[in-house]
Order: C-alpha cells, then structure tokens, then sequence
C-alpha cells in the first residue's frame, strides 16, 4: 500500500489535472455535439469520472480521506442516476423508436 | 321628572321605527295617529321638563351612558337642559306636533304617506337630540341628522329630477358647513381637553378675550351655522328646499332646522363673545342676508318661495341680533318667527292644497271668500312678521333692531329698510293671493275649498301663539319685564359679566326707535296696497321684459349661476381632468402597462422553450461557465 501511494505521489500533480480536464473536456464535447441519448449519458459518466479521478488525486496529496469518500458517494449517485435515466431512455425508445434527442423536442409549449 | 327625560327624544323615534316599518301594513289613520300622538306625548313632557326649570332655575343633567373614552377624550351620553333647551323643546315638539297634525290632512292622498311619517318623526328625534345633547358630540350627531332628514324630506317627490336635485344641493351645502363645525369640535377639544358644554364654557370663561384660537373656533363654528342656517354664502339650498312637501318646508325652515345655527351660538355665547371680531363678522353677514333676501324676496312669484326667501332673511335678523350680542334677542325672533313661519308656510300649503297643486301667485286672487280660515290666519301672520305691534314679530324685532342701533346705525338703518322690505313683500305675496279677482283656470275655480280641520286647527294655534307669543317678551319701555329676558338670564350669564352692565338706551330714543321701524312697517305696507290691490298690479309672465333691478330680484341675482360659474364648472372640469388624464391615462396606463409588459415579455421568453434537448444542455453548460467564472471573479 506505502508503495502504491509513493508510486502515485511520484507522478507531479499537474498531470492528473490535465489529464482530468482532458476526460472532462472529451465528457463536455460528447454531451454536446453527439444526438444519441446513450452516448450522451456515457459522456456524462466521463465528466464525472474526471472529477472522480481529480478529486482522488487530490485526496492522496493532501493525505485527507475525505476526498475518497466523496468519490464513494459520486458514484453511488451515479449507480442510481444511470439506472434511474437507463429507464427513461429505454421507454423513450419504446414509445419513439429513436434516440436521437433532436427528434426528442415534445418537451416545450 | 329627571328619570322620563330620555323619553322625550325616545319617543319619536319609536314612531319612527314602528311607521317605517308598518308604513304598508298599517293604515293611514292609525300612522297619522302614532306620529302625532307620541310627537304630543313628548311635547306633555317637554312642558313639565320646563316648568320643573322654570320654578327652579337649575338646569337637569342626565347621564345616560359614558359613551365612549379614547385617550383623554371622555364622551358621555348625556342630555342637558337648561333654559335655552327648555324652550326649544317646547317649539319643537309643540309647532313639530301642529305641524303633524296638519300633514295627516295635507299628505293624505300621497302614497308614501307611512313613509313621510315615519321621516316626520326620525327628523324631531334628531332636532331633539341636538338640542339636549350636552356635549359638542351628542349635538353634532343631531346636527348631521337633521341634515339627513331634510334630504329625505326635500327630496321626498324624488322621482321628479328637479326635486332629487334640490334635496342634494341641500345636502352637500349643508356638508360644507359641517366640515366647519367639525373642525371647530376637534379644536375645542384639543384647546379645552374636553367637549362638555360645561367644562368648555368654565374654562371659556377664564381666558382672554380676543384669544386667537377662540376666534378660529368661532369663526369655524359660525360656517356650520351658515350652512345650516341658510346665511350668505351657503343659503341658496333653502329656497330650493321648497322641492318637499309643504309641511317639510314649515317643520325645516321656521320650527327647527334652520334655527339649530342660532341655537348652536347661543349655547355656545361665552365663546363669541370672547371673539368680538367674530361677532362682528357675524352681524355682518347676518345683516347682508337678511337685506340680500328681502330684495330677491321681493319679486319672486311663487309662494312659497318667497316665504322661503322671507326665512332666510329673518334668519339674518337672527345672527344679526347674535352679532351684536343681543343674544336674547335673537333667541326670542326664533321663538316668535317659529310660531309665525309655521303658520305662513302651513297657509301656504293650505292655499296650494285648495288650488290644486298651484304654487304661482299670478294664477291666484280672490282666495279670501273661499278660503276663509287659512285667510284670517295668513293675515295675522303676516302682520307679525312685518313687525306691526302688538303682534308677535314686533317684539322681537324691536329688541334685535334697539341692540343694532346700540351698535351701529348703519346696522340699525339697513335693519329698518329691510323691516320695510318684508312688511312690503309679505303684503304684496297677501293682496296677490286673496284679493282682487280669481286669475287661474276655470277648473281650479270650481275645485276651490277650505282645507280639512285637521290643517286648520294647527293654522288657527299658530295664530293664536303668533298674535300673544310677543308678550313673553315686552320691554320694560313698554311696561313689561321681559319674561323671556328673565328666564333665559342664566344662560347668558357669563357674556353678560364679561361684557359689563349694558348700557341702556334712553326711553325717548326706544320709543323713537320703535316708531321709525313701525312706520317704515307702514309705509311699505301702503305702497304694496297702492300698486297691487288699487293698482292691481299683477307681476308679468316670466318671459315678458323687466326693470334691470326686478330682473335681477327676480333672477335672485344670478347667485345660483354665480356658484354655477365659480364652484361647479371648475369643479367638473378638474373633475374631467382627473378622469380624463390622472385616472384613463396615469392610473390606468401604469396598470394595464405593467400588465401589458410582462405579457410582452413572456412572449420573448417563452421562445425559450424550444424542446430541444441539446439547447438545453448547452444552456446549462454556458450557465456553470458564467457561475464558474463569477466565482473566480469572487476569489480574486
């Protein structure tokens, strides 16, 4: 475990963040230009895996716990959020045949 | 007796609720009965009310509730009478009883008779309550509901639009002067701490004369008077006042409203005379209206409304005895006019009831034969108000007339002069009436008749009261002691300590004085006989050329459209200006507007709502940018 976290810590801090901001960013750009509902989602999951990653990153530096706990509970939300919006998608698809979300605009006045 | 003294003003006011409410159910007979009877009952009472004080001489306070208390202010529900209330009792519900009597006969054929009754009763409860109140309080709510009365009464033909409008004029005339009377309570109470007549008057009596605060509450005091006594500016309601019924006319305009201003000043006499220029100011417009009055009285054409004018001028003489500080005086032309005007008004209706409805002189003549009693009665009261000893008018009008010469003899000369003017119209109203040949159409004629007793037995008590009623009050020059002087002493006994001993004119110049204002009396009596009973004289249509100056009597010397010119089309154009531009445009806009703006801007916004997921989600990624960079902002 020491030389696990030694093996981390040997890597400069300024990696993790751009590497993070580069998966949230690509999660950024696929939640915008793609139509899929799925792939959407899939980008979102990765938005939230950067944050994930970044805020371990940070956990170990500082040698605070907190940091992995909070990544604990961003992916249970996450669980429960995909399964919640796995349904929506799924009996959209049902009901339209399609997933592309520009045919998905009923939703206004 | 203290005990039944609520019962007084209770009375009428049970005839009141008993002949509003039964006024379909019941009949005619028996509402008249009520409304007369409990008006007597209260009268009985009344009587002994004043010979308990008469033999006395200690006025009756009685508490009947504390009221209400607010801060320092404590008002009771308490009656007073003293020896002014005493009597004023006594007129009113003694000429309220007569008159009525008379209206069982007048109103019989009248649809709202219940309803007339029933108005009748709830107008002497409130002229009862004005007079007994013993607190500024208790006489303002008397005070308002005479007003109120009088337009219910005025306007009791309301569905004649003319009518409808003379029971308004009335009312809101009335309106401004009570604004006066308002302030003024709200400032005695604020100088004395309290509105008990007896605690104003104790510490009255200690402050200076002069005292500026007790002139503005003289002044304000005496524009209630105006409006509720008809004097200049605010007379103009009481001759269209004429709109009610005729009995209306002799209960409002000679027993009691219009004296309730009179009434007020005199109750309230320490405080004017602690104002001398309020006096003054008092004996002047008295003066003026009283002279005014007479001059348009004398080309008028229809009856009653020189009657009408005839009141307001002798309700001049009245505040001109106030403003002199002849406060008896003034008090004892109340009481003989009350006796004499009833009874003129009362004839006059009579005439009008004989002559189907008919209120135009031009069409009248040669009544006498045919209406015997009204006649005689008409004629007694015409002597008494033209000032011809020994009847009741004389009397008074001397006293107020020595007080004015005491005075100033301009005053004095004016007086003498509209003496002449009254003896001359009230002539002139009789030859028209009674005398020469019958001038109306052939089927008034044939349908001429004396009215019932139950309106000439009132016309003959009136009569009576107005041939003796000046004997209560004969002056010591005359061999008398001035009964009425005597009696009402108290009352004013703290002007009278504050003004000093009287000084007393000789008896030579008292006897002179009483010669010139008799013969002035006489003269014009004279004249009226050459030009209208030898002359025969008959006034000319309404649309035939007149003198410049009988033009101007006769259009009552445009003061209807003189008010018309400065007060209402001012009014109504400020009016349409606030409806117009404050109201359509101002209000409005600024309402519809903010109304019109947000549904505007909903219709911008709503174009947000497209549906489109991917807008959406961009939006939201602009937001956490702007948040983003708004908070990075903060950090630095």
């Amino acid at each position: 475990m020491e030389s696990f976290t030694n093996a981390i810590q040997s890597v400069p801090l300024n990696h993790y963040i751009l590497l993070s901001a580069i998966i949230f960013t690509i999660g950024v750009i696929g939640v915008l230009l793609r139509r899929n509902a799925i792939i959407i989602f899939m980008s979102v999951e990765l938005m939230l895996n950067a944050v994930n990653l970044l805020l371990t990153a940070f956990s170990v530096y500082r040698g605070d716990a907190a940091g992995q706990v909070f990544v604990f509970f961003i992916m249970a939300l996450a669980a429960a959020e995909v399964a919640i919006g796995l349904a929506i998608i799924v009996m959209i698809y049902r009901n339209t045949n399609s997933l592309d979300i520009n045919v998905l605009n009923r939703l206004k006045w | 007796m203290d005990k039944y003294i609520w019962l007084i003003p209770l009375l009428p006011l049970a005839g009141f609720v008993i002949n509003g409410l039964g006024r379909n159910a019941l009949p005619k007979n028996l509402i008249g009965a009520i409304g007369s009877l409990l008006v007597l009952v209260s009268f009985g009472l009344s009587v002994t009310t004043f010979f308990q004080i008469k033999s006395s001489g200690v006025p009756i306070n009685v508490e009947l509730y504390n009221w209400f208390t607010v801060g320092n202010l404590n008002v009771s529900f308490a009656f007073l009478i003293d020896q002014l209330s005493a009597i004023m009792l006594l007129i009113i519900t003694g000429v309220g009883f007569l008159i009525h009597l008379y209206s069982i006969g007048y109103m019989h054929h009248d649809k709202g008779f219940g309803k007339f009754f029933a108005y009748l009763n709830l107008f002497v409860f409130f002229m009862l309550l004005l007079v007994m109140g013993s607190n500024y309080l208790v006489m303002f709510i008397g005070w308002e509901g005479v007003g109120l009365c009088s337009y219910l009464l005025i306007g009791f033909w309301f569905n004649n639009p003319s009518y409808a409008d003379a029971a308004k004029k009335a009312f809101v005339m009335n309106r401004i002067g009570d604004l006066g009377f308002l302030i003024a309570v709200f400032l005695i109470f604020n100088t004395f701490g309290s509105i008990s007549f007896a605690d104003v008057f104790s510490k009255a009596a200690a402050m200076q004369s002069g005292d500026s605060t007790i002139l503005l509450i003289t002044l304000l005091l005496f524009v209630g008077a105006t409006g509720k006594s008809a004097q200049i500016p605010l007379f103009t309601w009481l001759p269209d006042a004429m709109a009610g019924p005729t009995p209306v006319s002799a209960l409002i305009h000679a027993a009691t409203m219009v004296t309730a201003g009179i009434y007020m000043i005199a109750r309230s006499n320490i405080l004017f005379t602690l104002a001398p220029v309020t006096l003054e100011v008092i004996s002047i417009v008295g003066m003026a209206t009283a002279a005014f009055a007479a001059l348009i009285a004398l080309t008028q054409t229809d009856i009653k409304k020189v009657l009408a004018y005839s009141t307001v001028s002798q309700l001049g003489y009245m505040f001109l005895g106030l403003g002199v500080g002849a406060y008896t005086g003034a008090f004892f032309h109340v009481l003989t006019h009350a006796f004499f005007k009833a009874l003129l008004f009362l004839g006059a209706g009579s005439v009008i009831h004989g002559m189907s409805n008919e209120q135009d002189m031009r069409k009248m003549g040669g009544l006498r034969g045919k209406l015997p009693v009204t006649f005689y009665t008409m004629l007694i009261g015409t002597i008494a108000i033209a000032g011809i000893p020994p009847f009741a008018g004389f009397f008074s009008k001397d006293e107020i007339l020595a007080h004015a010469f005491e005075h100033s003899t301009t005053l004095y000369v004016l007086g003498v002069i509209t003496a002449g003017l009254t003896s001359f119209y009230m002539f002139r109203m009789m030859f028209l009436t009674f005398y020469g040949k019958f001038r109306g159409t052939h089927e008034q004629e044939h349908h001429l008749h004396e009215s019932p007793a139950t309106m000439t037995i009132p016309l003959i008590v009136l009569a009576i009261l107005s041939i003796v009623g000046g004997f209560i009050g004969v002056p010591e020059v005359l061999g008398g002691h001035h009964e009425l002087g005597a009696f009402l002493a108290p009352v004013f006994e703290p002007s009278a300590k504050l003004t000093g001993e009287a000084h007393h004119l000789s008896h030579n110049i008292e006897y002179i004085l009483m010669g010139v204002s008799v013969g002035a009396a006489l003269i014009a009596l004279l004249y009226a006989y050459t030009k209208y009973l030898s002359g025969k004289h008959v006034p000319v249509a309404d649309n035939e050329e007149r003198h410049v100056l009988a033009k101007l009597s006769y259009h009552k010397f445009y003061v209807d459209e003189l008010y018309d010119f400065l007060v209402r089309r001012p009014l109504d154009a400020l009016s349409v200006f606030f409806y117009k531009v404050v109201d359509l445009l101002g209000i409005d806009g600024l309402v519809n507007g903010l109304g019109k703006g947000s549904v505007e801007a909903s219709k911008g916004l709503r174009l947000l709502q497209t549906g489109n997921v991917g807008f959406y989600i961009f939006m939201m990624v602009i937001g956490i940018v702007a948040v983003l960079l708004y908070g990075y902002t903060l950090i630095n």
